[in-house]
């Protein structure tokens, strides 16, 4: 009757958001007066999960589950929460949590919310706090089915030690051939780069920016922050930048510590997109755009000077706190 | 090949959103409703199949006689039939249940949906469709190609892309880049007055679970004014940021 958590790794070594699922999972087993059981996925040292409140792991040592394959994880999953008895299911709100959590509900017959952004306001019954309307409210929702599947949004949580120490058993799920029947060609990541869903940290850039040829200075002051970097609408429209990094509404939702606008004026669909995110920084020229009202903080000034300014006090803050 | 696209009626994006009924409605007073942009770049995919490759294309809606407009504008741009499932989309699994009897009284090869509605943002429906029917499945899909019963799919991943290769019955959840935007089709005159006579068909409702309910509603808190830093003094942001907001 233990609580299962799916622990998303990369290439042998934990996400990190493996951490913030792990501590919502004992925050509810607490709760639920019960213990924390992880899934792995070709995780060789799966020590630091004792770290964050799990208690037993479930080592699956698999290669023809080396890639994610969301139809192939979510059957695994499934065994696993029957063989513990599990009746509550914490995923992420990553690309591929949120592709497995519904074949994953289907299966067990469950009741699935994503976008979770507390602790379950009760246990009994089971109710979780989420957002709704793209960021622009949240609805409180019961989930009434036996098998309850939670999707925690990002940093919504945050990682939370709490000491225990995790035995590790093998697990071996049986996987049909017709779990396999979508197959990945080719993965395409720029390497090294930090990705919008697990940044703490996003730099982002509008039209303000006047061309592509300026992303230099967005570019640079991402890498003195340690961010990922991303763009409003008009600008991915035009092309200057991939699909990838547009954040808003029909884009990426960011939930980070920090988003700086530069040249950004705030339209309500790209402001959806990043009210999620904690603390909000504007840089922009018009003192009027509507993202002002949006923002902790904010610089009205020409981002072709306030930006350079800001990258160089950064590398004088990083060199004092170094 | 037939294709079903599932079209979600929802507000408009640039909709304020406001609650009634102490909190457990939404308000829908004042609000236009639209074709869920995820629905809409695929229902625009699906026109694409339709002219080369000869498809033949439903759009199916769960919901009340309100949203009639929404498919008939879906009807407009060029989809041939539409299906109404005359009930109150509630809860993702519900409606994933009610489009799966759908899909099996209509034997559709491809079934694209968005990724999530811009409304409840539940993001499930595709994936449950999929289960339910035992079909194939792609969600955050940016790019489509059908060859016979053979399909590539590229779905967004967290920093990047994915290519799959998969077969046809597919479900897809699409969003922005399955079309470019400016490839988004306004109907025309003709097309407005040709759909008037194409098929409407409202069905029942089949029995279905219903394991999530909303219970109360409410509104972000309102935000504190926002805190301006000279432009000739941008020090002083990297000291918020760091001993205010704690945030670097």
């Amino acid at each position: 009757m233990s609580v299962l958590v799916y622990t998303e790794s990369e290439k042998g070594k934990f996400k990190k958001n493996a951490f913030e699922v792990a501590s919502y999972a004992h925050k509810v087993a607490q709760d639920l007066g019960t213990s924390v059981t992880a899934v792995t996925f070709n995780v060789e040292d799966n020590a630091s999960l004792g770290d964050y409140g799990v208690s037993k792991v479930l080592k699956i040592s698999n290669d023809q589950l080396a890639t994610f394959n969301a139809k192939a994880y979510a059957s695994a999953l499934a065994q696993a929460a029957e063989a513990e008895g599990a009746k509550v299911i914490i995923v992420s709100s990553s690309a591929d949590s949120k592709f497995l959590a519904p074949i994953l509900t289907a299966k067990l017959n469950g009741g699935y919310v994503p976008n979770v952004v507390a602790a379950p306001d009760s246990t009994s019954p089971f109710v979780v706090k989420r957002t709704a309307f793209s960021n622009k409210g949240f609805a409180h929702t019961e989930i009434t089915a036996d098998v309850k599947v939670i999707g925690v949004s990002n940093n919504a949580f945050g990682a939370v030690e709490n000491n225990t120490s995790a035995t590790v058993e093998d697990f071996s799920p049986s996987l049909a051939d017709d779990a396999f029947s979508t197959k990945s060609i080719e993965v395409d990541k720029v390497a090294g780069k930090v990705s919008i869903a697990d940044a703490d940290i996003v730099v982002s850039g509008g039209r303000g920016l006047k061309g592509p040829e300026n992303w230099g200075m967005i570019e640079e002051l991402a890498k003195v922050l340690g961010a990922a970097t991303a763009c409003s609408k008009p600008v991915s429209d035009m092309g200057w930048r991939p699909h990838g990094e547009h954040v808003g509404q029909t884009g990426k939702p960011v939930a980070s510590n920090l988003y700086i606008a530069i040249g950004i004026s705030g339209a309500i669909q790209h402001l959806a997109g990043v009210s999620a995110s904690k603390t909000k920084v504007v840089i922009n020229n018009d003192p009027e755009a509507p993202f002002f009202k949006a923002a902790d903080y904010g610089i009205v000034g020409d981002a072709f000077e306030v930006v350079p300014k800001l990258i160089e006090k950064l590398k004088e803050f990083k060199a004092q706190n170094a | 090949m037939k294709i079903l696209v599932c079209i979600s009626n929802v507000p408009d994006t640039t909709s304020k959103i406001n609650f009634t009924e102490g909190d457990t409605k939404f308000d829908t007073n004042g609000v236009q409703f639209v074709i869920n942009p995820n629905d809409e770049f695929g229902l625009t995919r699906a026109m694409w199949f339709k002219e080369k490759q000869g498809a033949e294309v439903h759009v199916a809606t769960v919901g009340g006689a309100q949203t009639e407009p929404t498919i008939r504008k879906a009807l407009a741009i060029g989809a041939d039939e539409a299906i109404r499932v005359n009930a109150e989309p509630t809860d993702g699994f519900f409606v994933a249940q009610q489009l799966a009897e759908v899909v099996k009284n209509g034997s559709y090869d491809l079934i694209i949906a968005g990724r999530e509605s811009i409304d409840y943002n539940g993001g499930m429906v595709p994936g449950i469709l999929a289960t339910l029917l035992d079909m194939n499945f792609v969600n955050t899909c940016i790019s489509l190609e059908v060859d016979g019963t053979n399909a590539t799919a590229i779905r967004e991943i967290d920093g990047g892309k994915e290519k799959i290769s998969t077969s046809l019955p597919l479900v897809i959840g699409g969003q922005k880049g399955l079309v470019e935007e400016s490839d988004l089709r306004i109907p025309n005159m003709r097309g407005i007055m040709m759909a008037r006579k194409k098929a409407l068909n409202v069905v029942e409702p089949v029995d279905a679970s219903q394991p999530t309910q909303d219970q109360k509603f409410e509104k972000p808190a309102p935000k504190g004014p926002v805190k301006l830093v000279d432009a000739d003094n941008v020090g002083e942001l990297v000291d918020l940021l760091h001993n205010e907001a704690k945030v670097i």
